[in-house]
């Protein structure tokens, strides 16, 4: 159905960001010498030049009705000098060249509801993905997770008053979109998928469905007479990955697909190589519309974190000074055969030595 | 306004507590919005996700949507409950590229604000962990005016499916002492280079360009990124002494040793009795982590270029993967630098096309074949900087042994006699 007259795409990409930034940052572009933090949400950049910028960074609810990015907008009018930026995990950044402009611009953001904070040693933005609002194939929702759980670690968000910085994010299901987090909550299923035997053959390209599966235990086979799949559920580790090329393979689950929580993911090169995070907690449940259970173990890791690590460690890093198995007895949460990981390359994660801490 | 407000008891539950309501927007665009169909969609979109939350099941399904000439960038959304919620019924998400180093002027937003409450649900994302700004919400022929209008003001779709998709850098040389590369320039010769790629999926799988001004990684390359471009430099960390023996005057020695010396990964550190710091370069691993303790006394040295590591991604399919070294480190100042860099790119993206199998990630495709045969397949010669340690199984074949020797010595000779600019 070709419309008649379809307008040719112009394939610019990614658009030029120079002609956007604030202009001090322009003018002072790679030869910025240091910055401090004079409190909580505000960053202070000086550059080589003398040149000085404030930053006041704000948390927000991310998924933005066009009367809240208004807003947004109206305060970096009135309170900054018409140009912001976007973190990595969402915030928003008003950039100031005069210091006097710091505190009106606080005030109006948290008049507006907006909460300043998230730098240096807060726990961040929790960065998350589309859940329920919006992905074909989540276990829960992802913007009410984080909106309740914020709600509980705002106090965190507007302090600096951890080790080190606390990234934590969600993913909504086992393909883990969310990424790497000193604290992860991602969807657990438990159960293999439940598939729908009359839709298959319509839905699903059968052969890249058995590709799909990381332990292969899917094979083709005729049900009811009709060409269908099969699952061998002794090998299924109900990771899901089926679910997305094969929607009739239903991996959700109401009561059986559960929250999990890991702790230790660190992108940064600092002080130790970049980690991967650690399973510590299974069987939460996915429990709508606020997820308490979720929060309290989060708010229990953050307490037994913020209590025992020295200045600048990492959750990975402390950790790695205190050894698991002082974790388990922190936290005081169970470990169990679940922890122990079999997956390829897994015996480099066992304790091929006599290092124990007593 | 909508004629009929669905019920949402739970969702309502998400309008209480300190932190800012997305509910309460979506709200406030079914209540006060002026354009009854942003009302409408917002109200059956409210209702879906409330059934959502009493049921614990999502309501969206994929299908095949895009824009005239190009084959991604949009997620299409098709409701499974339509019936119940007709007016939400197909809420399509466009991705849409971000200026690089995600700035904007306030002017701007409120371009793109008003194009997107014309054609969508009045919904966005600054931005998703994809890295697009995700415009939440519209019906199939609404995607492509919203498009068309924005197009013509200079932004165009990220990528969704088998293809080269959206990049992201971080802040970087505009506001980051640390930055030691220009971030925007990478990030758009990387990607715009491969518009097509992005544009028309037929890679095998995904492939994500992430670039980082230095090696605290802002945008998680390593452990994110395909082909992960990260800032360093080679000569030594610049000490300004006079700023760090201030520092150890209001922050004392033991805190100095403490949080800094003995936390260096390499001991390359030592506190002189002076109060001056003195670094062994040579050993330093560019880790980051006294800059970022004393940014105004140490920064990094004025040899600067980067390190490109590929193959980082995460679960699907054979579990999460880091990004490794491949180019150590290269310049990048003058343009053939930057042509290089985009050549790299080039040969990785071409023989993953030609050797990856369907749905495998440049990482696991790797993985499948080693190390050794990708780089003969992109032209890289190997590095010690690539590995963590040799080899430790002795089941290998090494036959030609003298040759691969042969090879090292007349590489090395070659680096001995070339110009400091050259990878090392
Ligand atoms: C609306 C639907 C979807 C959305 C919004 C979405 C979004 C995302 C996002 C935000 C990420 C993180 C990106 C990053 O790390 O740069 C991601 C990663 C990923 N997505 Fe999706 N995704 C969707 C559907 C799917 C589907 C259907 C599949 C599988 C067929 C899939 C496979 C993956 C995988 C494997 C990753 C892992 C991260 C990586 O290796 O980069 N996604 N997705
Ligand atoms: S990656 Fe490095 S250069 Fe980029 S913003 Fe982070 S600290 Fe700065
Ligand atoms: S950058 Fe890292 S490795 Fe180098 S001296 Fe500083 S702490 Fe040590």
């Amino acid at each position: 159905m070709a419309k008649k007259q379809m307008r040719q795409a112009i394939e610019s990409g990614c658009p030029d960001g120079f002609q956007y930034m604030h202009p001090v940052m322009l003018k002072n572009f790679g030869q910025w010498k240091y910055h401090d933090h004079p409190r909580p949400g505000v960053l202070r950049h000086v550059g080589h030049s003398g040149d000085v910028v404030w930053t006041v960074k704000a948390g927000t609810q991310r998924i933005l009705d066009v009367f809240t990015l208004r807003k947004l907008c109206d305060i970096g009018d009135r309170y900054a000098d018409g140009h912001v930026r976007f973190t990595m995990r969402s915030n928003i950044e008003y950039m100031v060249a005069d210091e006097a402009k710091v505190e009106p611009l606080i005030n109006a953001l948290e008049t507006a509801g907006f909460v300043v904070g998230g730098t240096a040693n807060s726990v961040a933005m929790i960065s998350h993905t589309q859940g329920w609002l919006h992905c074909d194939i989540p276990g829960t929702d992802a913007s009410g997770v984080v909106k309740a759980m914020m709600d509980e670690l705002i106090d965190e968000f507007k302090n600096c008053n951890m080790p080190n910085r606390v990234h934590i994010t969600t993913s909504c299901c086992q393909i883990n979109c969310g990424g790497q987090g000193d604290i992860a909550i991602n969807v657990q299923h438990t159960k293999p998928p439940k598939i729908n035997h009359d839709l298959v053959a319509n839905v699903c390209e059968r052969p890249s469905v058995v590709a799909r599966c990381p332990v292969a235990a899917i094979r083709p086979a005729q049900v009811n007479g009709k060409p269908s799949l099969e699952v061998d559920e002794k090998k299924c580790i109900c990771c899901g990955a089926c679910y997305p090329p094969c929607p009739p393979m239903q991996i959700n689950d109401p009561e059986h697909s559960k929250l999990a929580i890991w702790v230790g993911g660190n992108h940064s090169n600092a002080r130790s190589k970049p980690s991967f995070q650690k399973l510590v907690a299974g069987g939460v449940p996915n429990n709508p519309p606020r997820w308490p259970e979720a929060t309290m173990i989060v708010k229990r890791i953050l307490k037994v974190y913020k209590e025992d690590a020295k200045d600048w460690e990492r959750i990975n890093d402390w950790i790695d000074r205190i050894g698991w198995s002082r974790f388990f007895e922190l936290t005081g949460l169970p470990f169990t055969k679940f922890h122990i990981d079999n997956w390829r390359g897994s015996r480099k994660s066992l304790n091929a030595s006599t290092h124990i801490r007593f | 306004m909508a004629d009929k407000k669905h019920p949402t008891p739970m969702l309502d539950e998400l309008e209480h507590g300190p932190w800012p309501s997305f509910v309460s927007g979506i709200k406030r665009l079914r209540d006060q919005h002026l354009d009854e169909r942003v009302n409408g969609v917002a109200n059956d979109l409210l209702g879906q996700l409330e059934h959502s939350y009493e049921t614990r099941k999502g309501y969206w399904k994929g299908g095949t949507v895009s824009v005239y000439g190009y084959g991604g960038g949009i997620i299409p959304r098709f409701s499974e409950v339509g019936k119940q919620f007709p007016e939400s019924k197909e809420f399509h998400t466009l991705r849409v590229q971000p200026p690089a180093g995600n700035h904007y002027s306030t002017d701007m937003l409120r371009q793109l604000a008003d194009s997107w409450e014309k054609w969508g649900s009045g919904l966005v994302t600054f931005h998703g962990q994809t890295g697009n700004i995700m415009f939440i919400g519209a019906t199939t022929e609404n995607t492509q005016h919203f498009f068309d209008e924005i197009n013509e003001y200079g932004f165009d779709l990220g990528g969704a499916g088998p293809c080269v998709r959206t990049a992201m850098s971080c802040v970087g040389s505009a506001r980051c002492e640390q930055s030691c590369a220009n971030e925007h320039k990478i990030h758009r010769k990387l990607v715009n280079n491969f518009t097509d790629d992005i544009h028309r999926p037929a890679l095998p799988y995904k492939f994500k360009f992430k670039v980082s001004g230095c090696p605290n990684d802002c945008t998680n390359s390593i452990e994110r990124a395909d082909f992960a471009v990260i800032g360093t430099w080679r000569d030594a960390i610049k000490i300004d002494q006079d700023a760090f023996k201030e520092y150890v005057a209001v922050k004392g020695r033991q805190h100095v040793i403490d949080n800094i010396v003995t936390r260096c990964p390499s001991k390359c550190m030592s506190l002189r009795d002076d109060d001056s710091l003195e670094i062994d370069d040579r050993n330093c691993v560019k880790c980051m982590h006294c800059l970022n303790v004393v940014p105004k006394a140490l920064s990094p040295g004025d040899d600067k270029g980067v390190t490109l590591l590929i193959g980082g991604k995460r679960t699907l399919k054979i579990g999460d993967l880091m990004g490794t070294v491949i180019i150590p480190f290269m310049k990048l100042e003058t343009e053939e630098d930057y042509d290089r860099l985009v050549e790299i790119a080039e040969e990785t993206i071409d023989f993953w096309a030609d050797n990856g199998l369907e749905h495998e990630r440049c990482g696991e495709m790797i993985e499948r074949i080693g190390l050794v045969n990708f780089l003969e397949g992109i032209g890289v010669d190997v590095d010690p900087n690539m590995i963590s340690h040799p080899r430790e199984s002795s089941y290998v074949r090494m036959d030609g042994w003298d040759e691969e020797a042969e090879k090292w010595f007349k590489r090395k000779m070659e680096q001995r006699q070339a110009p400091a600019s050259e990878t090392v």
